[in-house]
């Protein structure tokens, strides 16, 4: 009979080939210049640590699935994206066994208890981050310099800019700031590979620009008044996490809001706080607990800039 | 205003697919053995009718007709028998009372059907009683009764008319084909609307990947100062009323309105050439283009098919299937109807039959919700397809109103552009019929 064969489901008929799979894929692409200078910069440990990660992520992931009895969707590649984010926010000298620990974390409290993947209403990997730093500071703390032999233990930019670092200790450059050769995350630490992987999920229109342009903005705006000059304004744009915060980790889907003004006033406030707690707070950086923060502003945030439909008010 | 490309705010741009067909002339389809005529073919009142069991009609005889205001009359496509009267399955889902018809093979023209005189000598009050008597829809797809359309209260003055051929569906091309081959019907028919409103401004819009479709239209309104060809980006749903308006004028029809409201009157481009062709021939509304294509489709063809053929006999002058069919859609992919069945007559709101093949039909199942926001960016009215869409799952239909969901005009843009395959555009329908009901409700 043709009342049998024929499907007679609802309208539109076509649907685009953009898929999670795609979106993931794409960030991870974005993320791979990062990756290898990482490894240029800090070694093989790089290597690991992210390897560590990912494959934490995804075991994780797969195997709450299974105890929770839902679909295992690893596939998606969004564990993998958690687990690099998160061995990204680690300095080299840390052990294997803290990726391991924070992407299980990540997963499983950050992700899987809130729904899984779009659920969750904070950052997995920044959670994993932040419970590892509350864990073990000492640890979470210690910076080598790039491309050192011996890995002679050192401070990081922001660190210095702050005071918090041993006396003596010089500014890197500019450009060994712009290009990475500084102590930092293993994948925080070239800006301008970031800024490429950015750009390209701004192209691909993985991303819009209204998170990162409003994040880096805001810290650009501030830093310059608070500094008076434009290298010391860079060196809070270059130095710490800003822009593989800015790029990757606050425009995060679940986590950040979905309205255009509200990516605008999410970035700028996510600005305003890493600039607070750099300047005025505990810590020297402050990308990933401003990020937090945000993300629990976020329904917030969406709920009071809902777009002016087309011929209605608000 | 032929340099520049018009649009609007969010949509998408689905890939065209017209390829198959904007190629294929306009062919006069065989003609039907048997007629099923339904009596319903528009919003509004269905009609009553006006014949019997065992009667003999010709072509363009009326055989349908309501007192009601909002309708449209009913006509015979073909001389011969009334077979049968009775509910009968239509596009739209249900059944319909339709007049059965069974060919004599002369298709004798009835008397009634003679030329209605020179445009210009024609007053507003004789167009506006051809359009009523000859049973005139909106041929895009939505179906409303045209002469409702061209009376719009007197307190509403009329600024402009815009003749819609943007026709941003995928693989429709029938609109794209009559600007082609009838563009002087379509100047006749601008001109009898533009008369009938009163206005002295007409543009006939045009999306700019028919490049062929704008030269002819502009070369056949070359001489008239007040017509015009707006030139449009292509896009989906440009086509749609309250965007064309705000992609050629710039004016916002407010929510809830209509477009009278800011002084616009849109038709169809299809529905404005046989407009032109009734006024030359008397003929009313018994026939259509229709384009017949998809991938399941052996010779994707535009069809001038008269009004009560079954899908199926369009289908099989097409060749038929060229592979199992998925999917038989009345109208386009993105708000056509799919079909259980090719047993259902062509109607005047017919614009396309699109066949899917097996593997296009294929419904993927659903994702969590990544929050991406697609959707949000793809909505031309500005709504958060995937709040609404949550909120309808969870039977949170107040809130939905809240979010506007009335003002959804289902085009699905962001049911297309979801990567997670949500069925975003279909829990909003849902949401839509419930806050409806409950509207209608409390005015009870």
């Amino acid at each position: 009979m043709e009342e049998n064969r024929l499907k007679a489901s609802s309208s539109p008929h076509i649907r685009s080939d953009e898929s999670v799979n795609k979106i993931m894929l794409d960030v991870l692409i974005a993320l791979l210049p990062a990756f290898i200078a990482s490894i240029f910069y800090f070694g093989v440990k790089s290597l690991i640590l992210v390897v560590a990660s990912v494959l934490s992520a995804v075991i994780t992931e797969a195997l709450c699935q299974k105890i929770m009895k839902r679909p295992i969707t690893i596939g998606d590649l969004s564990a993998i994206v958690t687990g690099v984010l998160l061995a990204f926010n680690l300095p080299s000298t840390t052990p294997v066994w803290m990726p391991v620990i924070g992407s299980a974390f990540a997963i499983a409290i950050g992700k899987q208890v809130f729904g899984g993947l779009g659920q969750n209403f904070i950052n997995p990997a920044l959670a994993g981050r932040a419970v590892l730093f509350a864990c073990w500071p000492a640890l979470m703390g210690n910076y080598v310099a790039p491309l050192g032999i011996d890995a002679v233990a050192t401070a990081t930019p922001l660190a210095i800019l702050k005071g918090t670092a041993d006396a003596g200790l010089q500014m890197p450059g500019l450009l060994e700031m712009f290009i990475g050769r500084i102590p930092g995350c293993i994948g925080e630490t070239s800006a301008v590979l970031l800024i490429i992987g950015g750009i390209y999920l701004i192209v691909r229109k993985v991303i819009s620009w209204r998170i990162p342009v409003a994040y880096i903005g805001t810290v650009a705006v501030i830093a310059l008044i608070s500094e008076g000059n434009l290298t010391g304004m860079s060196y809070y744009l270059f130095a710490g996490g800003l822009m593989l915060g800015a790029f990757f980790m606050a425009t995060d889907y679940a986590t950040s809001p979905v309205t255009p003004k509200g990516k605008i006033i999410y970035g700028i406030g996510a600005g305003v706080l890493t600039m607070l707690i750099r300047k005025l707070g505990g810590y020297p950086e402050g990308v990933s607990y401003s990020i937090l923060l945000m993300n629990v502003a976020t329904p917030l945030i969406d709920k009071y800039t809902s777009p002016k439909i087309f011929g209605g008010a608000k | 205003m032929d340099t520049k490309g018009f649009t609007f705010k969010g949509g998408i741009h689905p890939p065209h697919f017209k390829k198959l067909t904007e190629q294929k002339a306009i062919e006069k389809a065989i003609e039907p053995k048997v007629v099923v005529v339904p009596l319903q073919q528009h919003i509004g009142a269905p009609c009553e009718a006006l014949v019997k069991v065992g009667e003999l009609v010709k072509a363009g005889q009326k055989i349908g007709e309501s007192k009601s205001f909002v309708s449209a009359n009913i006509h015979s496509s073909i001389s011969g028998v009334v077979k049968n009267i009775g509910m009968y399955n239509t596009s739209g889902g249900s059944k319909v009372n339709c007049i059965v018809i069974e060919s004599d093979g002369k298709f004798t023209v009835h008397e009634s059907v003679k030329p209605m005189g020179n445009i210009d000598e024609l007053k507003k009050e004789d167009i506006i009683n051809i359009i009523k008597e000859s049973g005139f829809t909106g041929m895009g797809g939505a179906g409303f009764p045209t002469h409702v359309k061209l009376s719009p209260p007197k307190d509403k003055k009329i600024d402009f008319v815009i003749i819609n051929g943007a026709e941003c569906e995928p693989y429709l091309t029938a609109d794209h084909r009559i600007m082609l081959e009838k563009s002087d019907d379509v100047v006749v028919g601008a001109k009898a609307i533009m008369k009938v409103l009163d206005v002295d401004k007409c543009y006939i819009a045009i999306e700019k990947n028919k490049p062929d479709a704008i030269e002819t239209m502009k070369k056949a309104v070359e001489s008239i100062d007040n017509i015009e060809v707006a030139q449009l980006e292509p896009k989906y749903p440009q086509g749609d009323e309250k965007r064309l308006i705000n992609a050629v004028t710039g004016r916002v029809v407010p929510s809830g309105g209509l477009p009278m409201d800011v002084g616009a009157v849109v038709q169809n481009v299809g529905t404005t050439a046989t407009l032109g062709n009734t006024i030359k021939t008397g003929m009313p509304v018994i026939q259509r283009v229709v384009t017949v294509t998809g991938n399941a489709i052996k010779e994707p063809k535009n069809l001038l098919v008269r009004i009560g053929t079954s899908f199926k006999e369009v289908i099989e002058q097409c060749g038929g299937y060229s592979e199992e069919p998925g999917k038989v859609i009345n109208g386009g992919p993105m708000m056509g109807i799919a079909q259980f069945t090719t047993d259902i007559p062509v109607i005047k709101g017919t614009s396309g039959i699109l066949v899917l093949t097996k593997k296009e039909s294929e419904v993927e199942e659903p994702k969590n919700c990544i929050r991406c926001g697609k959707c949000v960016e793809a909505c031309p009215i500005h709504l958060q397809p995937l709040i609404l869409s949550k909120l309808s799952l969870l039977n949170k239909f107040d809130e939905t109103e809240e979010y506007h969901v009335l003002d959804c005009i289902e085009c699905g843009s962001c049911s297309y552009v979801c990567p997670s395959k949500r069925k975003l555009v279909e829990s909003i329908r849902v949401a839509k019929r419930e806050v409806a009901a409950k509207r209608r409700k409390a005015s009870k």
